[in-house]
């Protein structure tokens, strides 16, 4: 007798997955399947307590990651038939890609190596399946993300060498390092560092207003890829707040220990977004909304919301809050004029915003702009309009947990550069801020091995001592074309040619570039 | 303080209909258009309905399938096949 085959509901689909696929162990001991599950201190008292609320079991994945991926490349295939990159709203918006390509996608794989490996550490089947996936998601999104860019690469400089440079380059040692700083964590904390911090509480910031401005400047590639990405984000950051609510409600010894995870990793994140800050404020053309304003929607409205849930468990927003709070008014500006300086050690070029974009600036940070950055600005483009491109060839004192030069300033003190030191068994150690040397304190045998570029430099570990070396060398920088003010590079005769404003093809091979 | 929750959908066909059933479902919600997406944001609660979703597409929609279309969302999330909630405890 044939009998109806009865559909499984979400629920009952989701739980043979995660839980009647699973065995325990006969003829070993399960410590030793899992040796990395306990040393932390975290306490599992009852895996079957873990849920997934999206409750995706294989093939529902397969199915939408399917249809996602097929949406993606017929617009990449459209983006590169019609030649999309003539259609962006200028040129200086594609050294935004180029930052994503050698900062952003790296991290990606990064991610898909990191819960690959965690997910073969935990013993509950469901956390194990949320990683699996987990990890697929992100090598996909490292994929994607090449894919979509390997268009410009096509057109513009820059973007010839991401995974090695993202290995080497001075500034991209600072997300290089906040994920070899997750990954070499245990299991539980690569958790709280990645699901629950970095994609709960700040990804949306990098994927959501950046990706909408990348629309706003024509590049419909970009627009695309991160979308498509940040679909399977929503998945992550759901995960990431039951991971978090899971490990809280096993036991109350787990408390503290989370407590000093979010606290860590909300800071250690704050930091690395200082990026993404300045390519809101300075590098998209037509600009959507202010990093402030992002960071007071996703930050302080959404994460205010997320910590008031947390309460009841006994966790409290992260420590210095309010120190990243009230940075959201000077962050870009000090990154951007960073870079600005070090624009000769770059694959990206920088420039002076025009005059209506100083006004964007001004209006959009009243307290702060005018009074601290404008003038300097306004000084820097003198200086070039008067053939003194200002290049800074001093290598900056980098702080050893976030490796951003020390470049922020305090709280209180707006013209006080903020610099913090100790001394640990004999050596001496330099910190951009408090949360910054509260890290290493926690923790000083990992940091005391921090790969900071400026030192290695100095020591003689990147094929020079002079920056020139280092940078095309041992970055695999192209001097002249990749690095170096924006206005006059091969990229910007490039884009005058491709508008028909100006052909200076003939020209460019003698080198113009400023040095 | 208000606690909000709130999702966001890439601007394309689909979520038009996905905004339709909110904003019929969630009188409340806020709907703001921004480039490239729409991001709608209510006070504590916020909900998907497979059924008035199948009204406005006419067709029948699993509850899934918002996954395709969805950029972020914000708040505690409870999905079974009728429905998708996010929420503030």
């Amino acid at each position: 007798m044939p009998v109806k085959n009865k559909k499984l509901n979400l629920k009952d689909k989701y739980q043979y997955l995660t839980r009647d696929m699973a065995w325990e162990p006969s003829y070993q001991k399960k410590e030793d399947i899992f040796p990395n599950e306990s040393f932390e201190g975290i306490k599992i008292t009852d895996w079957s307590q873990w849920e997934d609320p999206f409750r995706l079991t294989m093939d529902a994945y397969w199915k939408y990651q399917a249809e996602k991926e097929k949406k993606l490349y017929a617009i990449f295939d459209a983006f590169a038939q019609n030649n999309g990159h003539q259609n962006i709203s200028d040129a200086r918006y594609v050294n935004a890609l180029k930052l994503f390509l050698t900062g952003v996608s790296p991290l990606e794989h990064a991610a898909f190596q990191g819960y690959a490996r965690v997910g073969r550490d935990f013993s509950g089947a469901g956390a194990r399946v949320a990683c699996q996936m987990q990890a697929i998601d992100e090598l996909r999104h490292s994929q994607t993300q090449q894919h979509a860019m390997s268009h410009y690469n096509k057109h513009f400089n820059g973007l010839h060498d991401a995974a090695h440079m993202h290995d080497r380059v001075w500034f991209l040692s600072v997300p290089k390092s906040f994920f070899d700083d997750a990954r070499t964590a245990g299991p539980f904390e690569f958790l709280t560092a990645i699901s629950f911090s970095f994609e709960y509480v700040l990804t949306n910031l990098l994927f959501v207003p950046f990706m909408s401005g990348a629309a706003y400047n024509g590049d419909m590639a970009t627009v695309t890829f991160g979308f498509s990405a940040q679909s399977d984000e929503a998945r992550h950051m759901t995960l990431g707040l039951e991971v978090i609510k899971f490990i809280l409600e096993q036991h109350e010894d787990n408390v503290p220990i989370v407590q000093r995870w979010i606290d860590k990793w909300f800071w250690r994140g704050f930091r690395l977004l200082s990026l993404v800050g300045m390519m809101m404020d300075y590098m998209l053309p037509n600009r959507v909304m202010s990093w402030a304003e992002a960071w007071e929607v996703y930050y302080e409205q959404n994460g205010g919301a997320l910590f008031k849930d947390l309460e009841r468990y006994g966790i409290r927003p992260p420590k210095y809050q309010d120190v990243a709070n009230d940075a959201k008014n000077h962050v870009s500006h000090q990154a951007w004029a960073t870079f600005y300086q070090y624009g000769h050690a770059t694959n990206f070029h920088t420039w002076m915003p025009e005059k209506d974009e100083l006004d964007w600036l001004s209006q959009k940070y009243p307290e702060t702009f005018d009074k601290y950055y404008r003038p300097r600005f306004e000084y820097w483009a003198k200086e070039h309009a008067e053939g003194r491109r200002f290049y800074n060839n001093t290598l900056p004192q980098l702080c050893q947990v976030c490796q951003i030069p020390t470049i922020f300033t305090e709280k209180d003190d707006p013209t006080v550069l903020s610099h913090r030191q100790i001394v640990h068994e004999g050596e001496r150690y330099h910190f951009c801020s408090d949360g910054c040397c509260d890290i290493f304190k926690d923790e000083p045998e990992k940091y005391v091995q921090a790969w900071l570029p400026v030192h290695q430099i100095y020591q003689g570990n990147c094929e020079g001592g002079d920056v020139e070396t280092v940078v095309s060398k041992y970055y695999h920088i192209n001097i002249g074309e990749d690095n170096f003010e924006y206005i006059g590079s091969p990229d910007h005769k490039r884009w005058l040619s491709i508008k028909g404003k100006q052909s200076d093809d003939k020209e460019s091979g003698s080198s113009q570039d400023a040095a | 303080m208000s606690q909000l929750v709130f999702i966001a959908f890439q601007d394309n066909d689909n979520a038009r209909y996905l905004v339709d059933a909110i904003a019929e479902d969630n009188p409340e919600a806020e709907v703001q258009h921004q480039p490239a997406m729409i991001r709608i944001q209510a006070e504590k609660r916020l909900v998907i309905n497979r059924e008035t979703m199948e009204e406005k597409l006419g067709r029948d929609w699993d509850v899934q399938e918002m996954l395709i279309d969805v950029i972020s969302i914000g708040g505690n999330v409870d999905e079974d096949d009728d429905h998708f909630i996010l929420q503030w405890n």
